[in-house]
């Protein structure tokens, strides 16, 4: 496996147990208070969705001159990447407050309370708050799948660290059987956050006509250099943000 | 139509977000990246600086905006 190949595993596979473990929450709380066969039809509906939107926009994406796919690829991916490190750097400092999954859980589960009583059988609050729950998180997710994926002609394995990551997080939800509050979230965002913006910048550049020196191996020059980046704006946001016990 | 534009602003927020100034500044330097390497220029050192200035400045346009630890759980 290759140092770009490994990237794309770790990026989706990191990316995909982050927004896993946010779906996994929304479902248990349906789950537990509602109705479970409604609301795991509304994550098989869900993934099969999410399945369809790989498999249609895969080839299409590979189809594509290599220049443009990486171009395209890259700013998009660079533009989104940007957002996810954004983010994870805000949260770093104090900024924003940190996705808590229990509070979450609890918030899922007074809604689904206050939307009435479950009759028997199909119940259409747990399908619809899962099938919304699990789309939206797995949309981006399917996103960096298929750019990553498709710059690489790789998006099997894409979808296969994606997949892996699925199974882990619900072997553990399944474990614990309540939502999973010590997966370091941010940490996982903020390593997400690095990797897309660093592919997203060789990819972008590669695409508009620049030659790397070194090539490939120039990533290893560019994704410790876009940590190392994101932690001296941590410093400085957290510098700024506490001047005197600075 | 109808369906049409709000498939369009369903994208355009979910890959540009709220932060429009980056995607413009990220499309305005591989604009650059492109022309420079059009004319024979070396053109990889472009993208490196043109990142951390655009999140840099990102980051200084949220954190005046926000309230120490807002909300939001996304991403």
């Amino acid at each position: 496996m290759s140092g770009a190949e490994l990237g794309l595993a770790l990026s989706v596979f990191l990316a995909c147990t982050v927004e896993a473990v946010e779906a996994l929450t929304i479902v248990l709380a349906v789950g537990t208070t509602r109705s479970w066969s409604s609301a795991l039809s509304g994550v098989g509906a869900a993934t099969l969705a999410l399945a369809a939107i790989v498999a249609a926009l895969g080839p299409a994406l590979t189809a594509l001159p290599i220049d443009v796919l990486r171009i395209l690829v890259g700013g998009l991916l660079l533009i989104f990447g940007l957002q996810w490190l954004r983010k994870a750097i805000l949260r770093a400092a104090g900024l924003k407050s940190k996705h808590d999954e229990l509070q979450a859980f609890r918030e899922e589960t007074e809604a689904a309370r206050a939307a009435g009583a479950t009759g028997p059988g199909f119940d259409g609050y747990a399908f619809a708050i899962s099938f919304k729950g699990v789309l939206l998180e797995g949309l981006e997710v399917a996103f960096i799948v298929l750019t990553f994926g498709a710059n690489q002609h790789r998006v099997p394995l894409a979808a296969a660290a994606a997949a892996v990551a699925v199974l882990l997080v619900l072997a553990a939800g399944f474990a614990a059987r309540a939502p999973l509050a010590r997966v370091p979230e941010n940490a996982m965002k903020f390593a997400v956050g690095v990797m897309l913006s660093s592919f997203g910048m060789f990819w972008g550049a590669q695409g508009a006509g620049a030659s790397w020196p070194g090539d490939d191996a120039a990533l290893l020059a560019i994704v410790p250099g876009v940590l190392l980046a994101a932690i001296a704006l941590v410093w400085v946001l957290r510098r700024a943000a506490h001047p005197i016990a600075a | 139509m109808t369906r049409l534009r709000g498939f369009l602003v369903g994208v355009w927020e979910f890959v540009v977000g709220d932060d429009w100034p980056t995607a413009l500044g990220v499309v305005l330097a591989l604009a650059l990246t492109a022309l420079l390497a059009d004319l024979a220029v070396s053109a990889w050192w472009v993208m490196p600086p043109a990142v951390f200035a655009l999140l840099a400045l990102s980051l200084r346009r949220a954190a005046r905006g926000a309230p120490r630890a807002e909300g939001d759980a996304g991403t």
